[in-house]
């Protein structure tokens, strides 16, 4: 218990996806000039990334890797390259599964959640958990953990650097640095001071 | 004809850089940056998986549905992504295994699909393979530029080779530890973006509001 208890910090903190992996930057960079933006992406996140990645642990062990498909006589077959393809697969799925689900059930959510939903297949943080789960091979318990922690780590940082974003624009920053340049120093900052988890865990 | 096709090919270098101005792709590109050879490596699959894209996708263009375009596209990518890894794998293994899940993550990198769903829908295979091309390259050209920083800060090297003799094999330089870690590359992305925009001053984005100057006797 105290393993698992672990991985969640450490996967919400010290692995911070955004801040120490760069994952999903592309988003976070784009969708960070609004509190209200950032925290329905952040949701967004947390969901997708806590089905997708233990789903793509069961497909990987039980389908994709070396030796997975002996219960079916084949114990000599190595699928794991295929583990890509069926990742995004998954990934993309199980966004139009949850997109029609909120739609139906949850139509609020579906509606303040709007383009973002879609837009998460791209994301690559999604892509790099499963990637992360299987290169560090998290069982089924620990890659649940592993989704839901480093999803919320990840909301955690984008909402921080839309609050941020928020009071700087009234800030006066030379010409160049406007925008983009400015993200940029914030972002590194925020890494900086989530550099002092690194003694968590 | 030949003068478009070279611009379609340049101008993505610095004028309409996928990093610094376009936002894409910016994942991988701060990762990979800790030394020079891991970013060389990366530009190369980068680009190698643009052009071959930007070919396929252009060729398919005119028999794709609309509804379903994107995930053709992205099964597309991730089948070149999947080549470009096994390649990897089989002759440079040393340098895939520290890339680790970044060369995978290629397939969401949002230049590959921006270029494929941007320009290689519209436009023949020869242009698309070339704005492939041109991209990647200015993505690498970034990338290089932040991996030699960093490389030559963090441990006076470039390409493995030592360059500045650190202070405890007698040499007179101080490693710079911090460039070893994520922050730097933030940093150093956006002194980048901040030179380019003071080199050419129509990127520069306009602020949402802007600050009055309150001087007296200076106030325009």
């Amino acid at each position: 218990m105290t393993g698992l208890l672990d991985l969640f910090i450490r996967s919400m903190f010290v692995e911070n996806l955004a801040l120490s992996f760069f994952l999903g930057m592309c988003t976070f960079l784009a969708v960070s000039k609004r509190v209200e933006t950032a925290f329905g992406v952040g949701v967004a996140m947390i969901v997708v990334q806590t089905v997708t990645v233990p789903v793509n642990n069961l497909i990987y062990q039980y389908l994709l890797a070396p030796g997975a498909l002996s219960w079916a006589g084949l114990g000599d077959v190595d699928l794991s390259f295929l583990s890509l393809i069926a990742f995004i697969g998954v990934i993309a799925a199980m966004v139009q599964v949850l997109e029609m689900t909120l739609e139906f059930h949850i139509p609020k959510l579906h509606r303040a959640l709007g383009i973002f939903l879609p837009l998460i297949t791209v994301n690559c943080a999604i892509l790099g958990g499963s990637l992360f789960m299987v290169e560090r091979s998290y069982g089924l318990m620990e890659s649940v953990v592993y989704g839901f922690g480093s999803g919320i780590g990840w909301a955690l940082a984008i909402v921080m650097l839309a609050a941020i974003r928020e009071r700087i624009r009234y800030a006066d920053i030379p010409e160049g640095l406007q925008g983009l340049g400015m993200t940029f120093v914030v972002a590194g900052l925020m890494s900086l001071g989530f550099m002092g988890f690194a003694g968590l865990g | 004809m030949a003068g478009k096709r070279w611009q379609t090919l340049v101008v993505p270098l610095i004028g309409d850089n996928p990093l610094t101005l376009q936002i894409l792709g910016i994942c991988s590109a701060l990762a990979v940056t800790t030394s020079l050879d891991t970013a060389l490596v990366m530009t190369i699959a980068v680009t190698c998986v643009l052009g071959m894209s930007g070919v396929s996708v252009s060729l398919l263009r005119k028999h794709l549905p609309r509804s379903i375009r994107i995930i053709v596209q992205i099964t597309i990518i991730a089948s070149l992504v999947i080549i470009v890894d096994l390649v990897l794998k089989a002759f440079f293994f040393e340098i895939g295994k520290r890339l680790s899940v970044f060369v995978g993550l290629i397939v969401t990198n949002c230049i590959v699909l921006g270029r494929a769903e941007g320009f290689a829908m519209r436009n023949g295979p020869l242009d698309s393979m070339l704005d492939g091309i041109g991209n990647g390259l200015g993505y690498g050209l970034v990338l290089m530029v932040v991996g030699a920083i960093r490389e030559l800060l963090g441990h006076g090297s470039l390409f493995g080779m030592q360059i500045l003799l650190p202070v405890s094999k007698g040499g007179g330089f101080e490693p710079l530890h911090l460039m070893l870690l994520p922050p730097s590359a933030f940093f150093i992305i956006a002194c980048i973006i901040w030179f380019i925009r003071r080199k050419r001053p129509e990127q520069i984005e306009k602020p949402e509001f802007q600050v009055r100057l309150q001087t007296r006797g200076e106030q325009k």
